[in-house]
């Protein structure tokens, strides 16, 4: 088991008054069976006019905060204490195959399905970052042949969008088109994650979007992973059989997530998931600062 | 003998004819029509499609088409011709379309509270969680009541065997009530006498029933009446007339979304005396536009937070977010297994057969017989036109076959139905009715005591006889449905009264700021157009007189004209660029593109008349419906200066007859104050400008003819009876500049202008009037003696305090927007950190 001190940081300078700010939250971690949260503080300043805890339609918790008096500058402060135990699936080879787990969860008409199928649908279609085109498929299509194992052709295709791509942070923004990604070869977590959710769909598998961090400076004799100084992303595909349902992959730094991932929220994509989602009124210019610390802690 | 009405009307071969009998012989329920028809006069038909063209015109009751190269509005299409239908048949359709309406609130209710379902394989995950329409964050909402669908419209159509079939739900925000309400407006007027001889059934109480549902579930703290909104995406809506024209009837502000805020978890509008808390929100609006926090980012549309309000049950949206679903044809084919397991009942009308691509037996048929079906998205967001698998070539058939085995999922396929057919009056032909494929859109309301369905609805007519798609948009036409009664008609519900002492209200304190805002800029603009019509009028007058020669008299007008920016600087005669002065001029009326031309300013009028539709009444849009009218005639030919003049008098006229209606018959509340003020403010601005130019001129080179200033002020009447002489100085100056009691002087400007705006100062915070109060005392106080002594020096005197009025008028003009109306334009914008 690991345990993490991580310390998440935003700091809006907007240059001009903001009259009136909503921001909707996604920075408490959500519970997951091998993920236990000790601590959590959210400070902000300035101090919100209206605050709401409560979950989304997938499970996670959102924080809505509403500021009602001029501001220039927001600052949010999420600090947490987090205990992560390892849950990496026994072996890749035990889930049933690609086409057959299809086959397996398509509908049919007046037989109720099984719920964790159902479940999994939610994660099966468009969403608004995921649009699916027929170019997907034949970028993927080499890692699903016939009867291969679901988390092996998912492996294999983590494994060619590592190999083809290359990290960079100046090629896209959040509104990047998954379409434009795989034509530049270049993008970032967000990018990777939802490409790789949209392979996933076009050839008929259900893949989530996993918001969450990652250990800063790992372990002495280990490389620093890709990503860990802000937010990140990876992402998680459908998997009846394995201990928890789903099993996770980050295609940024071609690994399966497991003691130095901290599970964060999970949706359909990113816009389901942002950590800091807002709608401002008045304001110049509004590129936030982020910073992410995750250290160890002993014991 | 006379060949009948019917000589030129195909008989129905595979099809339904609303009309004839299978025999060829007039139905039962159509002969009074008929007969009517048949015993009109030619000329008296030809006067009354007329006449409902006018009401058309004059109503301003338009269509907008996006892809319409030809402008912004279309009329409305209407064919005089009801469609009848007898109250023994109705009765039928009445029964089913509400149960349509019960069902498909209650899989709404389903899908976004346990979905039962899906998890009983009722539905396909597919067709929920694919659609965009799906709103995640809704999830779990309960709205007020339950009902999702506070109004339900179902487009219908008749089967050959007579039978009528649901071809398509609308339940997101269905628009076309309001059009129906104004065609029967028009048609019953058109026929009257057969309109109240065939005890037609009235729509009015249909309305009432939708006010009372509303009134019903709204959410209100204890005390509070319900303050109800019509939210409309804005003017550029294909279909804003008709949210306007609703607005009005319905007695609801028209909203958009900057006009609203959420503050916590309440909706408030923004007035000019602070915010107000809506309680429910009658939405025009797609909603995945509502909420840019939530739902889409991409929207300046919305109003951030909503979604925080509707989970709260704070407010209550009318169609309930996320209502959009059912608009999916692909879900009709499980509809009647639905029916059977939330409501325990058999479908009462079938829905045309539909197969959805996503299962393997539908599809295999579906591409098996493309030639006979019609393929649709499976998703009302894919905004797919439908495709007829008959008129598809090869490669295009190729193309559909692929996309729907790459994605099957998102398509369905629909049976082709043969529309009943129904007669049109030609228009081209005088008397002759031609045989058009109809369909039928049919309303229904959510109210305590069960969906009520309006008696009647809006008939469409296809545009051309071999017409496969009814659409306004594809030049179809509209027609009035006659639901005739078999008992007496009652002429409205009676409701209880509700309203008490203490509800009554005197004042516009529910006007939003940008209603208020746009009433200024209206008043402004209208007062532009009268400004710069009497210059140009003037100004060709003079041009006229001089038989077309520049005499210093009209040189020194021009110059006045180009001060004032009518017309353009041009170039010294005899340059290659010269042009014309009485081309300018003519240029300065006609010019759409000019700045500061009268076309300019008419279309100013009418933008700012736009926005604030839904508060100027009827007679008001026929003035401005004739304004348009006249321009537009008038843009389309070369022109002489005689007939230009002849329009400057028209455009005064109707100018003329828009401030009649503002003083006359506007309710003189907040919004009134300010376009009055607007008026006020342009009006003294202008001659404060005009007037110190005209005298510094007058002082320099004394080339200007007094009596044009008479002109401009249109007070030549009161001076001649006055003076009985030619126009001099002082008595000119002291009648445009100083007489109280010329309505077009500056000082009675100055005075009504610090009138108003005092009175709207008492109902709304202080304005300041300093400045513009010493200008006032500082004009008042100026010694018309000096126009004895020394003219020159008093004209350059009064011209800069003239000057000083004029800035005060524009700082006036500033600080109103300033303070009231500057959070109009602030513009919200998504921010998102990783």
């Amino acid at each position: 088991m690991a345990r993490y001190h991580i310390l998440h940081e935003t700091l809006y300078d907007y240059g001009s008054a903001v009259s009136l700010s909503q921001q909707m939250l996604h920075l408490i971690p959500r519970a997951c069976p091998w993920q236990h949260c000790e601590r959590f503080d959210l400070d902000l300043d300035p101090e919100p006019s209206w605050r709401q805890r409560r979950e989304d339609a997938f499970g996670n918790p959102v924080e809505w905060v509403a500021f009602h008096q001029a501001h220039q500058t927001l600052h949010v402060r999420a600090e947490m204490t987090i205990d992560v135990r390892p849950h990496l699936p026994a072996s890749l080879a035990l889930a049933p195959a690609w086409d057959e787990l299809i086959a397996a969860i398509a509908y049919r008409g007046g037989v109720a399905p099984r719920a964790a199928d159902l479940n999994a649908k939610r994660y099966l279609f468009e969403s608004p970052h995921v649009r699916i085109k027929h170019e997907l498929e034949p970028f993927a299509t080499d890692c699903f042949p016939p009867g291969r194992g679901v988390l092996e052709a998912t492996r294999a295709l983590m494994e060619k969008i590592h190999t083809e791509f290359e990290f960079d942070p100046e090629a896209t923004t959040v509104a990047t088109p998954v379409l434009e990604v795989l034509e530049k070869k270049r993008g970032v977590c967000q990018d990777f994650a939802h490409l790789m959710i949209a392979c996933l769909r076009a050839m008929g598998l259900p893949a989530r979007y996993v918001s969450g961090y990652l250990l800063t400076h790992p372990p002495a004799g280990q490389p620093r992973m890709v990503g860990a100084d802000a937010s990140h992303a990876w992402v998680s595909v459908y998997a009846p059989g394995s201990e928890h349902g789903w099993v996770d992959f980050d295609p940024t730094n071609n690994l399966l997530p497991d003691t130095q991932h901290i599970t964060l929220a999970w949706g359909r994509d990113f816009s389901d998931v942002s950590p800091l989602r807002g709608i401002i009124l008045g304001g110049g210019g509004h590129e936030p600062e982020v910073e992410v610390t995750v250290t160890p802690v002993e014991g | 003998m006379p060949r009948t009405l019917l000589h030129h009307y195909a008989r129905a071969v595979d099809r339904y004819d609303e009309i004839l009998d299978p025999s060829g012989r007039v139905r039962a329920h159509w002969k009074p029509l008929y007969a009517h028809l048949n015993a009109a006069p030619p000329d008296s038909m030809r006067q009354r499609i007329e006449f409902a063209d006018r009401c058309i015109e004059e109503d301003g009751v338009a269509y907008n088409v996006y892809a319409d190269p030809k402008g912004q509005e279309r009329p409305w299409a209407l064919d005089p011709l009801p469609l009848v239908i007898p109250a023994q048949e109705w009765r039928g359709v009445v029964e089913a379309v509400a149960q349509r309406a019960r069902l498909l609130n209650a899989m709404l209710a389903d899908l976004y509270n346990g979905q039962t379902l899906l998890a009983e394989g009722l539905l396909p995950p597919a067709l929920i969680y694919g659609q965009h329409g799906y709103l995640w964050p809704c999830t779990g909402a309960q709205p007020p009541g339950g009902v999702f669908l506070h109004q339900y419209a179902v487009d219908l159509a008749r089967a050959p065997d007579g039978q009528w079939w649901a071809i398509a739900d609308r339940t997101q925000a269905p628009s076309g009530a309001g059009y129906a309400l104004e065609n029967r407006l028009i048609v019953s007027r058109v026929f009257p006498d057969l309109f109240r001889d065939l005890r037609v059934q009235h729509l009015a109480a249909f309305f009432r029933a939708l006010q009372e549902g509303l009134e019903h579930w709204a959410p209100v703290d204890q005390g509070e009446r319900p303050l109800i909104v019509l939210l409309t995406p804005g003017p550029y809506n294909e279909t804003y007339f008709e949210h306007a024209y609703l607005a009005r009837y319905l007695g609801y502000p028209l909203v958009e979304g900057q006009d609203l805020t959420v503050r916590g978890d309440t909706v408030f509008l923004k007035t000019l005396t602070g915010l107000k808390r809506v309680h429910a929100i009658l939405r025009r609006q797609d909603d995945s536009y509502c909420d840019p926090l939530e739902l889409r980012g991409d929207s300046a549309l919305g109003i951030p937070g909503l979604l925080v309000a509707v989970r709260a049950r704070r407010v209550m949206l009318s169609n309930a977010l996320g209502s959009g679903l059912p608009e999916s044809g692909a879900i009709m084919g499980f509809l009647p297994a639905i029916a059977r397991r939330l409501l325990g009942e058999e479908l009462l009308m079938p829905s045309v057969a539909t197969w959805w691509c996503g299962e393997k037996p539908a599809r295999d048929y579906v591409l098996a017989n493309l030639d006979k079906l019609v393929i649709k998205g499976a998703y009302p967001t894919q905004q797919l036109e439908p495709i007829f698998g008959r008129e598809l070539n090869n490669a295009q058939r190729d193309d559909i076959v692929r996309r729907i085995t790459t994605r099957p999922h998102a398509y369905a396929a629909q049976e082709l139905v043969n529309l009943s057919q129904a007669p049109v009056w030609s228009r081209d032909h005088g008397r002759r009715l031609l045989a058009r494929s109809v369909g039928l859109r049919v309303y229904a309301v959510a109210t305590p005591h069960g969906y009520q369905v309006m008696p009647g609805g809006l008939t469409r007519a296809a545009g051309r006889p071999d017409a496969l798609v009814l659409s306004m948009q594809r030049g179809g036409a509209a027609k009035d449905t006659w639901v005739l009664a078999d008992g007496p008609i009652s002429a409205l519900s009676l409701l209880t009264p509700v309203l008490g002492v203490a509800d009554l209200v005197r004042s516009g304190k529910n006007l939003s700021s940008r209603v208020v805002e746009n009433l200024f800029w209206f008043g402004r603009y209208t007062e532009r157009l009268d400004d710069t019509a009497r210059l140009l009028r003037v100004a060709l007058a003079r041009l006229i007189d001089s038989g077309g020669e520049t005499t210093p008299d009209l040189q020194a007008m021009v110059d006045l004209c180009i001060r004032a920016g009518v017309i353009q600087p041009g170039h010294d005669e005899g340059d290659d660029a010269w042009v014309p002065i009485g081309t300018r001029l003519v240029d300065a009326v006609y010019d759409v593109e000019a700045d500061n031309s009268l076309a300019y300013a008419v279309r100013q009028v009418l933008w700012s008349a736009a926005q604030i539709r839904e508060r100027l009444s009827l007679d008001h849009w026929h003035s401005l419906n004739r304004l348009q009218h006249n321009l537009q005639a008038a843009g389309q030919r070369r022109h002489e200066l005689g007939e230009t003049l002849m329009f400057l008098d028209q455009v005064l006229q109707v100018s003329s007859s828009l401030t009649g209606y503002s003083m006359d018959n506007m309710t003189r509340d907040i919004g009134w104050g300010f376009l009055v003020v607007g008026r006020r403010i342009e009006r003294l601005a202008f001659l404060a400008s005009t007037l110190g130019a005209f005298l510094r001129r007058y002082a320099a080179l004394q080339d200007i003819r007094l009596d044009w200033l008479l002109e401009l002020t249109d007070s030549i009447i009161t001076y001649r009876s006055r003076y009985s002489r030619q126009p001099e100085l002082l008595a000119v100056v002291d009648l445009v500049v100083f007489d109280e009691r010329n309505p077009h002087s500056v000082l009675f400007q100055l005075q009504a202008l610090l009138r108003y705006s005092r009175r709207l100062a008492t109902e709304l915070s202080e304005i300041p009037l300093d400045l513009l109060d010493q200008e006032f005392q500082t004009m008042d106080g100026f010694g018309l003696w000096q126009f004895e002594t020394q003219p020159d020096h008093a004209c350059t005197t009064l011209a800069a305090h003239l000057d000083d009025v004029a800035t005060a008028a524009g700082e006036l003009s500033d600080v109103l927007g300033m303070r009231y109306f500057t959070h109009v334009d602030a513009v919200s914008h998504q921010t998102l950190a990783r």
